[in-house]
């Protein structure tokens, strides 16, 4: 063992010879202490950095330390990586790391048939084994057969990796993660000097424990080089990937560095309220770290408040941007209305999570589009868009923000707790060469107060004449009650109430001129369509793909735009025999997509808080087209 | 004679934006008929409002009047500034995100008591405690009169009202003593019927620099008719009111022949030609702890004078003033640079 090598590639000095595959997932799982989502983002950036495209798939309790070896306390991160671009983390894993009982007990029906185990047999004790409520030895009562097992004594070769360091018993043990890490590398073949450079970066200040680290690193690698498996020295060939400059990124990032670009490309002040909620909290804190853009960030006492320092925000001219997730848009759903009613611009995310109530917080689910459409009281539409990929949440929220003040609006726009943690290698936008963003009031503030009127509107785009306070000879007043058209005063004559009600669905509505038609990946007519929406791109990408490889004829179309809907839908849908919508939920948008176009859409609907299994889609696609 | 000296720092004061010109009370008056019923305290404070701002000059256009709901809440509608009338509860949560948008405008919120106590609890503890550089005056009248009736928060225990007819079985909350215990910088107390004290005290919280707190009593005729009447009524004012004077003496009395003192349990009234003048207390509205104004706070007629005026007003940094300076040492220290930002801490070129 020896520290002061920095480049340590397996495939050197490996008698075994190495297999070649095109792609490969991998599943990490533990306990939540165990460093599980550690290990995984650092496989991640070795990946990225490797060449192969990859997708992420952190999966992970609510609590933040269930009891020790318990069943609820697995955390488990998964990736996959191919030499092909790749759109999903994968169904089944190829391999599957159990650092403990009750991680083998939860993952184990996951791995693919004859799949590959490394298990941490150090933890395989009796009473673990109680807690993952194991009547047996699994690891010895025959129950693992069919599979591929590397049985590592995981914890006592870190500990005795870091002996001499004089760490505490605690801190030797915790090193584990990076000796389960370095076995994993070999296995893959991985470099390990990403992993090293970042420990020392993180751990630099701590030379002790970047040593340890670094030792059980190195520790778990050798062990792998001296594994006499059969065939589980794999390399995946780096992706071919349009050229360009990359970098990792979550959806949540991508909202982040979406937002502080939209500031950028306006010039306006960003404000950001929001109340930590899993799984947006992120965003809030990123950008709290962000002072030196000028961000406003502003932890609110409740929802509601977020959400109403941000219309504030908003009225004021600045761009006024709340997040959350669903039980949030729940409490702040009057706020939104009053939006709608003084028309305002204003940002929404909905990181959406599993629900109801509670529900599930760090699971994902699709379930938030009706509620978001639909969900306040009186006839109240707004601007509904959803991303459809972590990368793509950045460009959306562009989006959002052009739509906010182009229209006068509040926009929601959905991700959920898939794209919030899932990374992918994305490239890196150049700024210049991104749209400006206009923002109409600033015109308007050279408007003749003769001419000023606060709901007089916009020809095409039926935008009311916004202008934020602080122009003399144009004071006015505007509220929740309703609005006289034109002028803005309060009232209530029926012929009025029927106006401004068809005025403020005809403004929406209209958006649809100004948002890019939906285009179909397949056959412009016949018999199948596949309509998606929001985070399920990747699986019903994947899934459309692998019926088309069966053999079937299939038209994919995904929208990102959920309210209006592109203007060309209703003539997509209506050109295929069949329509099938797969969701993360029990059929929102199929509901929509029937009620509006009379279209008998089918749906292929998972609930489970998991991310739409490609495979059991593509089962279902190829069962429709057979019909 | 006085026990106590007070200690007086200068006040910080809010920058009013000046108008150019001379501006009349009628200047800040909008064109839209008022709605209150006829005899409403409410236009009493809408009518002192427009002179106190009038008295300060400050412009109409920067001036932003931001109300949740009830009878109270129609007040932007009657200014000739900017204003919205917003939600239940929630205006200082816009009068908030406006304010930090915004630092250049004034932002005053209206509320009642409901609005303010009842659905708007939350936001009234937080926006006081942030100390944000927002003016809240409550109009107080102890009932719900947009809706017709019913009781309130502040309504007092055993009240018999539309929701409560035979009694309620609550007890109110004290306003002042919320907003202190809520770290308010600026609290103060006045009443409809004393036009020149409801002036003084709304222009005196206009030039606080951070969140001022003002409870008007304010008479509803039609519900609560002469809620405070046994305090306010013109005739025995002098006798059950406590005008607060910073650094004067607190007395009261139609020949200021009373006063306040400590006593082992709270304050007491004495005698200034009694044995214990000598105890009694002058005001000190700059002092850090809310020890005595928090005894103020829970006078309550008939033991004891009612006190209006300025209860507390102290120096301390805005919500505002601290972001703002946050932003400007992190501009200074770190580079702005979205491009390199959306690059993140690594990269790699894929050829």
């Amino acid at each position: 063992m020896t520290t002061t090598s920095t480049k340590a590639n397996g495939s050197g000095n490996s008698s075994m010879p190495i297999q070649e595959r095109d792609r490969v997932t991998v599943r990490f799982a533990g306990d939540s202490g165990d460093g599980m989502q550690l290990a995984g983002n650092r496989f991640a950036d070795a990946t990225a950095i490797f060449g192969n495209d990859f997708s992420t798939l952190p999966d992970f309790p609510a609590e933040i330390r269930a009891p020790a070896g318990s069943l609820a306390g697995v955390s488990s991160f998964q990736i996959s990586f191919s030499k092909h671009q790749i759109f999903t983390p994968g169904d089944e894993p190829d391999t599957l790391v159990a650092m403990n009982p009750a991680a083998l007990k939860s993952h184990l029906s996951a791995l693919t048939k004859g799949g590959l185990l490394v298990i941490n047999e150090d933890a395989f004790t009796s009473g673990n084994l109680k807690k993952a409520n194991y009547p047996s030895n699994p690891l010895s009562d025959g129950s693992l057969e069919g599979y591929r097992i590397i049985k590592a004594p995981i914890t006592t070769a870190a500990v005795a990796a870091v002996d001499d360091l004089g760490l505490s018993n605690q801190n030797a043990e915790r090193t584990k993660n990076f000796f389960a890490l370095g076995l994993v590398y070999w296995l893959y073949d991985r470099d390990l000097q990403p992993t090293l450079d970042w420990i020392e970066e993180r751990f630099g200040r701590l030379p002790n424990i970047a040593e340890a680290n670094r030792r059980a690193l190195f520790a778990g690698h050798s062990y792998g080089e001296t594994t006499e498996i059969a065939d589980a020295h794999v390399r995946v060939p780096p992706a071919v990937l349009t050229p360009g400059e990359y970098r990792t990124i979550t959806g949540n990032q991508a909202m982040v560095l979406g937002l502080i670009t939209a500031a950028h490309l306006t010039d306006l002040e960003l404000f950001y309220g929001s109340y930590p909620i899993t799984p947006a909290s992120d965003i809030l804190v990123e950008l709290a770290a962000l002072r030196e853009y000028g961000v406003r960030t502003f932890q609110a006492e409740d929802e509601i408040s977020a959400v109403g320092t941000a219309i504030g925000a908003s009225y004021g001219g600045g761009l006024g941007v709340t997040g959350t997730s669903g039980p949030g848009i729940a409490l702040k759903s009057e706020a939104i209305n009053l939006a709608v009613m003084t028309e305002l611009p204003l940002i929404v995310l909905d990181v959406q999570r599993s629900g109801p109530s509670t529900g599930m917080p760090t699971k994902t689910e699709q379930t938030d589009l009706l509620q978001v459409m639909y969900g306040r009281n009186g006839e109240s539409p707004l601007c509904v868009l959803a991303a459809k990929s972590p990368g793509d949440c950045f460009y959306m929220v562009l989006e959002a923000v052009r739509l906010a003040f182009q229209f006068v609006t509040p926009v929601i726009l959905l991700s959920d707790t898939y794209l919030a943690n899932t990374a992918e290698p994305w490239p890196v936008p150049d700024i210049t060469q991104l749209e400006p963003i206009d923002i109409p009031y600033r015109r308007l503030e050279q408007v003749d107060p003769e001419d000023f009127e606060p709901y007089k509107r916009d020809p095409d785009t039926l935008a009311r004449m916004f202008i934020p306070p602080g122009l003399p000879d144009l004071q006015h007043r505007i509220g929740g009650l309703e609005k006289s058209d034109i002028t803005g005063d309060v009232a209530y004559s029926p012929e009025n109430h029927q106006r401004m009600t068809d005025l403020r669905a005809a403004k929406i509505a209209g958006i649809a001129n100004f948002i890019p038609e939906l285009e179909v990946d397949g056959p412009e007519s016949g018999d199948l369509l596949v309509l998606s929406w929001g985070s399920t791109y990747g699986a019903v990408f994947t899934a459309v793909n692998d019926a088309r490889e069966a053999g079937h004829e299939v038209a994919h179309a995904h929208l990102q735009y959920l309210n209006p809907f592109p203007r060309n839908l209703s003539d997509v849908v209506s050109r295929y025999e069949k329509v099938l919508i797969p969701e993360a939920n029990t059929g929102q948008l199929r509901m929509l997509v029937r009620a509006n176009f009379l279209v008998d859409a089918k749906g292929y609907n998972e609930v489970t808080g998991q991310p739409l299994s490609a495979r059991l889609l593509t089962e279902a696609i190829r069962k429709l087209a057979d019909e | 004679m006085v026990l106590q000296t007070p200690h007086a720092p200068e006040p910080v004061e809010s920058i009013i934006p000046l108008a150019s010109e001379d501006l009349k009370r009628k200047d800040y008056a909008s064109d839209v008929d008022t709605r209150w019923c006829p005899g409403c305290g409410d236009y009493s404070i809408l009518a002192q409002m427009q002179r106190g701002l009038s008295n300060l000059n400050v412009a109409p256009e920067k001036m932003v009047f931001v109300s949740g709901i009830g009878c109270s809440s129609r007040f932007p509608y009657y200014m000739n500034t900017y204003g919205m009338h917003s939600i239940h509860g929630r205006a200082p949560t816009i009068a908030s995100g406006l304010k930090l948008a915004r630092p250049d405008l004034m932002v005053f919120v209206i509320t009642g008591d409901g609005d303010a106590l009842s659905i708007g609890g939350n936001h009234l503890l937080h926006v006081l405690r942030r100390n944000m550089d927002v003016k809240i005056f409550l109009f107080n009248n102890r009932i719900y009169g947009l809706t017709k009736g019913q009781y309130s928060p502040t309504s007092e225990l055993g009240k018999v009202t539309k929701s409560s007819p035979i009694g309620t079985t609550e007890r109110p909350l004290n306003p002042l003593s919320v907003a202190l215990a809520s770290e308010a910088t600026f609290v103060a107390r006045t009443f409809d019927t004393d036009p020149q004290h409801l002036t003084a005290t709304i222009e005196q919280a206009a030039r606080h620099h951070g969140a001022a707190f003002v409870e008007i009593l304010q008479n509803c005729n039609i519900f609560n008719d002469r809620a405070f009447a046994d305090y306010t009524d013109r005739d025995v004012r002098n006798e059950r009111l406590l005008y607060l004077e910073h650094g004067q003496p607190m007395l009261f009395g139609e020949n200021e022949d009373k006063g306040l003192a400590v006593s082992a349990t709270g304050l007491r009234v004495v005698d200034t030609d009694g044995p214990d003048a000598g105890l009694i207390l002058s005001h000190d509205a700059t002092r850090p702890a809310p020890d005595v104004h928090q005894l103020l706070a829970r006078c309550q007629y008939p033991e004891m004078p009612v006190p209006m005026g300025v209860i507390r007003r102290v120096n301390a940094p805005t919500y505002g003033d601290y972001i703002d300076s946050q932003i400007e040492v992190a501009k200074f220290k770190n580079r702005q640079d979205v491009a390199q930002l959306l690059r993140g801490r690594s990269t790699w070129q894929v050829e």
